[in-house]
């Protein structure tokens, strides 16, 4: 299921502006990546070139290679529809659809990629409601709408929606954000939880949350506003908040930044 | 000096002087009282005068009285409330009066043999006909009209909110504009210049085509707004499940926007049955029944209102048929938007437990 993630060379631009340069990573399988660093540094446009979303956003556009175990998602003749559906994502802000209840939420994925036996699709919404730590929650009232629930059940909602279409990959871009410290645990539970079956990567402005949650952690930094983000390192998350390698990182960590 | 300005109007306490709750009201019916009484004394008789002098006396009476006891902010605060009120009705009159003026007139002769009849050979002098063709050439040509328009203007709306980058799109974001000023009698005019051109006649299709171009533009326009309300988030979670473009579009994007377009589209409809000049021209009125929108002179709602009310000198039997007449459009209209809000409530995204 989980598959490793190799990155080399890779540049992201909005238009003629170039927000990433030149980024190189390995992304472990079965684990869970950090990435931290500054507002407007490129995690967030980092993190969506691995599915190919940045190119849905006008004007975006990508150089470079990202291996998904033997594939390049940049490939010649690679359908980015197909690589969305290896490399799943969860945002920043709960986003269930509002039309759908909670159950035809979890089954949308596979719903709306061809038709589904019901009881199939019964196992797959309720394996990934428990798999989301939703199911008791939400057992009596599948047929409410999703946008009925609380901020960190919907979360969790659109978690279960990500799992259910079995990708190998699942990216998270500041999941916990927009929700209490209570619901932030129970997210922070399930990705211990999921790791188990997933390649992880989580974009986070929480440094105890990364500490937390990731084996390893990627610092991402800009040289001015204007310039584009680079990764400056990645190691093993207890090295980078011990005993970093570079100053600029030890300096965010500790909260000696600008 | 102005110390003990200051002083007179900050109280020690935060409690206030307060005008009791029925004041507005007292006072409105006071402004009333006193500009029926005014205006009788000097022999003012326009009921408009009657009420732009109740409305003055309201308003200044609200800030003089409001100012001695309350002091000044909350005056202003009760002028401008006033101020508002004074406006609403100014708005509200002439539409009540409307409509009470229509169903007024318009019950005279408003039953079911006038709606299931046609006038046939009956002379304008004489009572009895009924609007039975013009009920079937307006659902007729209006239900062409909704065929044709709809699916072009949604799915041309659909290209520009999703798919539209660069010239073209701007292009047809222009011609839309331009379309939505379109006089109707022009689009009328346009179409009969190609009845001229191919030799045809007379034809509820014809006067359809032509209700089509109205109906068009405002289609796109209120799909488009509807569809850029949609949140991107939304489409963003939909692609990254790996659904394509066009599926999000149908069934995320679409669905989440429904109640809206519907609404619009309800709007459109309501508009263009109100239409006359075009049909006036492509359609011709018929007092006989045509079931056949393709081939042959129809009749419409509005059309008949027209021609029942200039053949009749102001009074008699065409004229109660064209208040009756007029009473049912305005129904129609009015069935027709009740449904949409009925189907914007039904479809909107439900935020319940």
């Amino acid at each position: 299921m989980a598959k490793r993630i190799d990155v080399s060379g890779l540049n992201a631009y909005y238009g003629s502006f170039r927000a990433i340069e030149d980024i190189s990573m390995t992304v472990e399988p079965r684990s869970v990546t950090a990435f931290i660093g500054p507002s407007g540094c490129g995690k967030s446009t980092f993190l969506r070139t691995l599915n190919r979303m940045h190119e849905v956003t006008p004007g975006g556009r990508v150089e470079g290679k990202v291996m998904l175990d033997d594939e390049n998602l940049y490939g010649a003749g690679v359908d980015p529809v197909s690589v969305r559906r290896e490399v799943g994502m969860v945002f920043q802000r709960p986003n269930p659809f509002p039309t759908m209840s909670v159950y035809d939420n979890v089954a949308a994925g596979l719903r709306l990629n061809g038709s589904y036996k019901k009881a199939a699709l019964d196992d797959i919404v309720e394996k990934s409601l428990k798999g989301a730590n939703l199911w008791n929650e939400v057992k009596d009232r599948l047929n409410k709408p999703g946008s009925g629930l609380s901020g960190g059940q919907q979360q969790r909602l659109c978690i279960a929606r990500a799992i259910a279409v079995e990708p190998n990959v699942l990216l998270m871009d500041e999941p916990c954000s927009a929700l209490d410290p209570i619901s932030t645990l129970a997210i922070e539970d399930l990705i211990g939880e999921l790791k188990e079956r997933f390649t992880i990567v989580i974009v986070t402005h929480n440094m105890q949350q990364a500490a937390r949650v990731s084996d390893r952690t990627a610092f991402f930094n800009l040289a001015a506003v204007g310039q584009p983000g680079k990764l400056i390192e990645i190691d093993d998350t207890e090295r980078i908040f011990s005993n970093p390698s570079v100053q600029a990182t030890e300096d965010y960590i500790s909260g000696r930044f600008g | 000096m102005s110390t003990t300005a200051i002083n007179d109007k900050r109280p020690s306490s935060l409690q206030g002087e307060r005008l009791p709750k029925w004041f507005p009201w007292a006072l409105g019916a006071g402004s009333v009282a006193v500009s029926v009484g005014l205006c009788l004394a000097t022999g003012i008789d326009s009921r408009i005068q009657w009420g732009l002098i109740a409305a003055i006396l309201f308003v200044l009476g609200t800030f003089v009285i409001a100012g001695r006891v309350e002091g000044r902010r909350q005056a202003k605060d009760r002028i401008a409330t006033s101020l508002v009120w004074v406006a609403f009705l100014l708005a509200v009159v002439p539409l009540a009066s409307l409509i009470w003026a229509t169903v007024e007139r318009g019950t005279k002769v408003l039953d079911g043999y006038f709606l299931s009849h046609s006038m046939g050979v009956v002379a304008d002098t004489e009572p009895g006909g009924g609007i039975y063709a013009a009920i079937i050439g307006t659902l007729e040509q209006v239900g062409i009209a909704t065929l044709i328009a709809v699916p072009i203007g949604v799915l041309t709306a659909i290209y520009l909110v999703e798919y539209g980058r660069g010239n073209l799109a701007r292009a047809v974001t222009f011609f839309v504009d331009v379309m939505t000023g379109i006089p109707s009698i022009v689009a009328g005019l346009f179409i009969l210049s190609l009845l001229l051109m191919f030799d045809l006649g007379f034809s509820g299709f014809a006067g359809a085509l032509a209700l089509t171009i109205l109906m068009m533009p405002v289609v796109v326009r209120s799909t488009e707004e509807m569809l850029k309300l949609v949140p991107n988030e939304l489409r963003e979670a939909s692609f990254a499940l790996g659904v394509p473009k066009w599926r999000t579009i149908l069934k995320v994007v679409l669905p989440t926007a429904i109640g809206g377009i519907t609404t619009g589209i309800m709007l459109a409809v309501a508009r263009i049955a109100g239409e006359t000049a075009p049909v006036l021209l492509l359609v011709f009125g018929n007092p006989f029944i045509n079931n056949n929108p393709f081939e042959g002179a129809q009749s419409s709602l509005p059309l008949y209102i027209y021609q029942q009310f200039k053949n009749s000198a102001g009074e008699g039997a065409a004229y109660d048929r064209a208040w009756a007449a007029a009473l049912t459009l305005i129904a129609f209209v009015m069935i027709l938007n009740l449904a949409a809000r009925g189907i914007a409530r039904w479809k909107a995204p439900k935020t319940g437990r």
